[in-house]
């Protein structure tokens, strides 16, 4: 097996020690955590595919992993959005020094477990995500932050329950845990249709699919910018991947018409009321959160569209329509921490979060504005943008299996989209539209901070540019 | 005629049920966290049952078990951490979530 790998997971384990013992040189050693890592995960391109097993122990007890076309591209999308991140976090200095220890350890869960091959490692490792990611919303102690924690806490911990009980059943079932073999000697009966339905309920609850989704916009709205960005851009993708790997992969032949029909339902709910919350906030960043709800619908009913028994596998490749549900992901991840990032540098510069009183800040930070502007033409899926793409291949898709209702659904949600986006972009350059209160300027921000928002929502744009090297497959 | 191996499913069952109606029952967070636990001991429960299915015991849902005790008490610490904390900031002083959403 390559050094590569493992080094995805202990390069930012090793460094996480090194910073608990030595906190004096803390922004070096996370300089050089943060740009290990991401390294590493661009290198993983050059690994082959394949199996391993860790330690040489036999697969039932010891730990499988595995790399294959789906896990490399997580991994790659979690190292770039990640070292992005990182380095605006880096140019912060409003975060306190556990951060750094909590962040790192959610990268290394999340490399952990997009190499998984098992089922009941992908468990341990969804839990160690969640916890580090319940202990970053709480990281400001501020009684609102801890309420938000609390909620996450409860939820994520059922859902991991409900994934564990999953597992059982499986066990059970097949007495094995490895992903491939599982899917093998998968049959259609009862207790595997059970046993999708809890494994997706408690994966749902964890990605904020709508009628689990109250958690979201409290935690995401009330943690610091650059937590908000990693919850919304990679950490509710890690248990998105899953259910991916679960419907295509483990339980390939179970899902049937009605269970693709409750998908898109959800979706649909989901894109709908997230987008009219949003419309309907007063601050900024929680209209921010509320948008992730939103787009957590479009993934849902991409994947809907996707296991629908009559998708034929491959429009131009074996595996077309796969790639469709990645780029969906990756123009969200790309656009929802570019926009996250930028409200952070909004918030932090007014003082306040509160949307009608931000012109003046707006108009200060001209590159910030941008960044947003072009985050929210990506999430509204205007045309060259990466989520013009990914909305296109959803619409494309939904008039295929002629799904009007569920097209009409997604056209009035980028309306909705465009809405909220403009609606901010109204209060910025609407010189006429007079704040209730003359806004102060209070903080200043790092430059460079004003860059890396920009930059992030720059490579959702030129990714639109540069499509084929994922679609050619 | 009712087998031991069933009677141990039916409380595997059971356990799970109670921890989710506790979980969504319970107004105090300590409830809440330890129903959750109650729901964990009936998974756990529930892989220990299926070990016991062939001639000789399996070891793989023991060792299984063995790690998620483990994940399920740093859980729980992390949860009982943040409930003290949240108490002491709460106005009323209860260990509680808050009934306003977003």
């Amino acid at each position: 097996m390559s050094v590569l790998l493992p080094g995805l997971v202990l390069w930012p384990l090793v460094c996480a020690s090194v910073l608990a013992i030595w906190p004096k040189s803390t922004k070096t050693v996370v300089l050089f955590a943060m740009v290990g890592t991401a390294l590493l995960s661009i290198a993983v391109f050059s690994v082959p595919q394949g199996n391993w097993v860790l330690g040489g122990w036999a697969v039932p007890l010891g730990i499988g992993w595995r790399l294959d076309a789906l896990s490399q591209l997580m991994i790659v999308l979690t190292g770039v959005v990640g070292l992005l991140i990182s380095l605006y976090a880096w140019f912060d200095d409003s975060l306190p020094r556990p951060f750094w220890l909590l962040w790192l350890g959610a990268w290394a869960a999340m490399n952990a477990l997009y190499l998984a091959a098992d089922v009941f490692n992908i468990y341990v490792t969804l839990e160690l995500l969640g916890l580090s990611a319940i202990a970053l919303v709480a990281i400001s102690l501020k009684a609102g932050a801890l309420q938000a924690a609390m909620r996450y806490l409860l939820v994520s911990l059922l859902g991991s329950m409900l994934f564990l009980l999953g597992v059982a059943l499986l066990y059970g079932q097949f007495g094995v845990l490895d992903m491939r073999l599982l899917a093998n000697a998968m049959t259609f009966n009862f207790s595997m249709v059970f046993a999708l339905a809890v494994m997706s309920v408690g994966l749902m609850a964890k990605t904020a699919v709508f009628p689990l989704h109250s958690w979201l916009p409290l935690a995401h709205g009330r943690a610091p910018a650059a937590v908000s960005a990693i919850l919304s851009a990679l950490v509710i993708k890690a248990s998105f991947y899953l259910l991916i790997r679960l419907w295509l992969e483990v339980f390939a032949p179970i899902p049937t018409e009605s269970l693709v029909y409750s998908l898109w339902a959800l979706g649909s709910m989901a894109l709908l009321w997230g987008a009219w919350q949003a419309l309907a906030s007063q601050q900024l960043k929680p209209m921010v959160a509320w948008s992730t709800v939103a787009q957590v619908g479009y993934l849902v009913i991409g994947l809907g569209l996707v296991v629908h028994p009559n998708t034929p596998t491959g429009i131009n490749t074996p595996e077309g329509w796969l790639w469709g549900l990645l780029w969906l992901m990756m123009a969200h991840a790309l656009a929802k921490s570019a926009m996250f990032l930028a409200a952070g540098n909004l918030q932090q510069a007014a003082g306040h979060d509160l949307l009608a009183n931000m012109g003046d800040v707006m108009r200060s930070q001209p590159k910030t504005l941008f960044a947003f502007g072009l985050a929210g033409v990506s999430l509204a899926g205007l045309p060259v943008s990466a989520g013009f793409l990914a909305k296109w291949w959803l619409l494309e898709l939904g008039l295929f299996h002629q799904a009007w209702w569920l097209v009409l659904v997604m056209v009035i949600a980028s309306l909705l989209t465009a809405g909220y986006v403009f609606r901010v972009l109204n209060i910025a350059l609407n010189t006429e539209l007079k704040s209730t209160r003359v806004g102060e300027i209070l903080g200043s921000i790092h430059p460079a901070r004003q860059w890396i928002s920009l930059s992030l929502a720059m490579l959702g744009l030129l990714a639109g540019l540069h499509a084929n090297w994922v679609w050619g497959g | 005629m009712i087998s031991s191996y069933d009677i141990y499913l039916l409380c595997a069952a059971g356990l799970i049920l109670i921890g989710l109606f506790g979980l969504a029952r319970r107004v105090h967070l300590l409830h809440k966290i330890l129903s959750l636990n109650v729901m964990g001991a009936g998974v756990f429960m529930l892989l220990l049952t299926l070990a016991t299915r062939a001639d000789f015991p399996d070891a793989v849902p023991q060792a299984l078990v063995l790690t998620g005790i483990v994940v399920a008490i740093s859980a729980t610490a992390l949860g009982l951490s943040l409930m003290q904390r949240l108490e002491k900031l709460s106005d009323t002083q209860r260990a509680q979530l808050d009934e306003d959403a977003l």
